[in-house]
């Protein structure tokens, strides 16, 4: 369907869906590398007029990616819930905002998750500004839970991320040693396995499930390396709490990381037969990034916010206990700057929450963005306000392994303490029966935490 | 770890990891030290990644230790658009694709050197790694590219006609390390494969996966690709864990492809 708006005495017209939704894109590089965006400022807010005047029913009637050839669209068309569609089925996007700042509470929000398509939380999130993607993100609520229970109102937990350039146990267990003297690790303590190996996965499993117990901290580990890796892993005994994979929102770009739908869902069976949880039964952690589809060849001419949202159709179906952005690992060919990257870490968090998910992000940038700490710094407080599940907590902010900069264990306590934020409440307990709730260190280890670090070292 | 006092504890820990350990703490901030050296490790990265490779001297020293190199480049003008247009340091210049396929070497193993984003990388480690990988690798070609990315080289295989090409690029500089060289191992030249369909060992530097260890599993690798017929997740790497780095699963590749 043809759409097209006058504005400044220009009539721009737009012949699809997608390419509406990719001209009405707030500014970033990786639209204007696939050749998606506006030309003008003025095409991209005439194509924000148009989209807010275009029903939400229109948007579930025109798939921006085939149905008949891609699984990610059957996911989200034959997944759509028409009654909880129904309290805003009558709306245009323009309309849905005004819903979404105004009359929706809590419940309201909860209650339309399954009636809204990534598409549409997509399109209404072309025309917020950042102040209504938090403050819209900030009225969700979604509550996971495996050993601890992420998500609760005033909480914000970390995900303790000990990453080591050559998988050394004893460096992994002495950088998240550093974490929990830092208050880190409720979100879980997961280690990104610098080689996807069988062996070394299941060495690094066995570690961390040690230092886990011993330290006694209610928390999940993960090693984040291949699915197939993790499936084999737990054939062969190991200790898998979370099964983690990076997802995208085609089936192409899915099939560039070498899973499928079907792989999925098998790996989350493997993982709850192991019932390892003891609050709840989230199992999945997946990642998730703007670009990733471009830099797969895979985006089908849909920007790459859409395409990030669609993403979280397939999260969700899986029900997992940790989804994040790696909003600014892409580099800047696809988020340029820290504008660009502030603007879609919210997309991002706010697309997600609408849509029910766990909601994390990793704030964070590479040496060749146009970005620094600065910007960091911005980020991570809005997205305190906005109520971000979790973020990630690294040793200095520096990661030594995957060679970029995220946040820190100081930036965890900076972000709870300046909002009053708190840890998963489970987690919480175990710091102060450890004393490590105070503002300085302790002037001696716990026993539990010496034996935790000796064990792997 | 008999002593259980927290900073020589943490400070004993400092031997195991390149990590920002034990850094302690201002209210919930960084002490002044650690926030400045922070800032001066960034400033180090962020000057690499706007350095040049020198191809002349990279030529000069591989010939001198025997080595014969073609230069190539990319379409790409320069470093601004080398980081906007990735799709731009993927494609050869024309003339270069012209110019190698006029002297094709059918079936050999073509190596490639590309700068990426650390000339430093590659022209620190890479001749070191040719020394132990060349001698086993049967009829080889060293192509050295400049404004380049991954797929490059499966042009430069294509244009070689060669059997399989191995990638040796510049990683993306981190704070600790801006010499991390990446080796890509696409298997038989065919543009547009997926990240999934490359084998990769990262981090290749003194500090992280060094360069014999890297050599072992680089052969390795080749040779269960060539048993096999096969590269990527379908490939799964059974050596011990201290042999060290393959691709670290990530949403987004370290280097762009």
């Amino acid at each position: 369907m043809t759409h097209q708006y006058t504005l400044g005495g220009t009539k721009f017209r737009f012949p699809d869906l997608r390419t509406l939704l990719a001209r009405a894109t707030p500014a970033r590089s990786g639209d204007v590398l696939a050749g998606l965006a506006a030309a003008s400022a003025t095409e991209r807010v005439a194509a924000q007029l148009a989209l807010a005047d275009l029903p939400l029913a229109d948007i579930l009637a025109e798939p921006v990616v085939p149905y008949e050839t891609d699984d990610v669209t059957r996911l989200i068309v034959d997944g759509h819930d028409r009654a909880a569609f129904a309290p805003v089925s009558h709306l245009t996007v323009g309309g849905f905002r005004d819903w979404l700042l105004g009359e929706a509470d809590a419940a309201a929000l909860a209650g339309i998750r399954w009636g809204i398509t990534p598409e549409m939380a997509a399109a209404v999130s072309k025309i917020m500004r950042l102040q209504d993607l938090i403050a819209v993100a900030a009225k969700c609520r979604v509550t996971t839970a495996f050993r601890n229970t992420i998500g609760l109102p005033g909480r914000l937990s970390v995900r303790l991320q000990p990453n080591h350039p050559t998988d050394d146990l004893r460096g992994i267990a002495a950088s998240t040693l550093d974490g929990l003297l830092l208050g880190a690790g409720d979100a879980c303590i997961g280690v990104n396995p610098a080689t996807d190996s069988v062996p070394g996965t299941i060495a690094l499993l066995h570690m961390l499930d040690e230092v886990r117990a011993r330290s006694e901290a209610p928390t999940q580990t993960c090693v984040l390396a291949h699915v197939t890796t993790t499936l084999r892993a737990i054939e062969r005994g190991a200790p898998v709490d979370l099964l983690f994979q990076s997802i995208g929102g085609t089936e192409a770009t899915n099939r560039s990381f070498g899973v499928t739908l079907g792989l999925l869902a098998e790996a989350r069976d493997a993982a709850l037969s192991l019932h390892r949880g003891t609050v709840g039964r989230n199992v999945m952690y997946f990642e998730t990034g703007q670009g990733s589809a471009l830099s797969a060849g895979a985006h089908h001419g849909v920007d790459q916010q859409t395409i990030e949202a669609r993403a979280y159709a397939v999260a969700r179906t899986f029900e997992p206990l940790l989804v994040n952005s790696v909003v600014g690992f892409i580099g800047p060919e696809y988020l340029y700057d820290g504008k660009q990257i502030t603007r879609a870490g919210l997309e991002d968090h706010f697309c997600a929450k609408l849509l029910g998910l766990p909601m994390g992000v990793d704030v964070c940038y590479t040496n060749h963005a146009e970005a620094d700490q600065d910007d960091m710094d911005a980020l991570l407080t809005l997205l305190g306000v906005a109520g971000v599940s979790y973020v990630m907590g690294v040793p200095g902010a520096d990661d030594v392994m995957l060679s970029y900069q995220s946040t820190s264990f100081h930036d965890g306590l900076y972000v709870r303490g300046v909002l009053g934020k708190r840890p998963a409440p489970e987690f919480e307990a175990w710091l102060e029966r450890m004393g490590l709730d105070g503002t300085t260190l302790p002037a001696r280890l716990p026993p539990q935490l010496t034996q935790a670090v000796a064990s792997a070292a | 770890m008999s002593d259980s006092d927290t900073p020589a504890i943490l400070r004993g820990l400092r031997r195991f990891t390149p990590a920002r350990i034990g850094l302690g703490r201002v209210g919930n901030g960084l002490p002044t030290t650690a926030h400045l050296q922070f800032q001066a490790a960034h400033a180090a990265a962020r000057d690499a990644v706007h350095s040049a490779l020198d191809v002349v001297a990279l030529r000069a020293r591989l010939a001198a230790a025997g080595v014969v190199t073609v230069a190539v480049k990319s379409i790409c003008p320069d470093r601004p658009t080398f980081l906007l247009r990735p799709d731009l340091g993927r494609t050869l210049d024309p003339d270069d694709a012209t110019a190698l396929a006029a002297r094709p070497l059918p079936g050999c193993f073509a190596v490639v050197l590309a700068d990426g984003l650390s000339a430093l990388a590659v022209a620190s480690h890479a001749p070191a790694l040719l020394e132990l990988l060349l001698p086993r690798l049967g009829p080889s070609v060293v192509v050295i590219a400049t404004q380049a990315r991954v797929a490059l080289g499966d042009h430069v295989g294509a244009a070689l006609r060669a059997a399989a090409t191995l990638v040796l690029i510049g990683e993306r500089p981190g704070l600790s390390a801006a010499d991390s060289l990446g080796a890509y191992l696409p298997g038989g030249p065919a543009a547009g494969r997926t990240d999934a369909e490359r084998n990769c060992v990262s981090n290749i530097r003194p500090e992280g996966l060094a360069v014999p260890a890297a050599a072992d599993k680089l052969l390795w690798l080749i040779a269960e690709m060539r048993r096999l017929g096969l590269t990527g997740v379908g490939l799964k790497d059974e050596q011990a864990l201290a042999l060290g780095s393959e691709a670290q699963d990530r949403s987004i590749p370290m280097v762009t492809t």
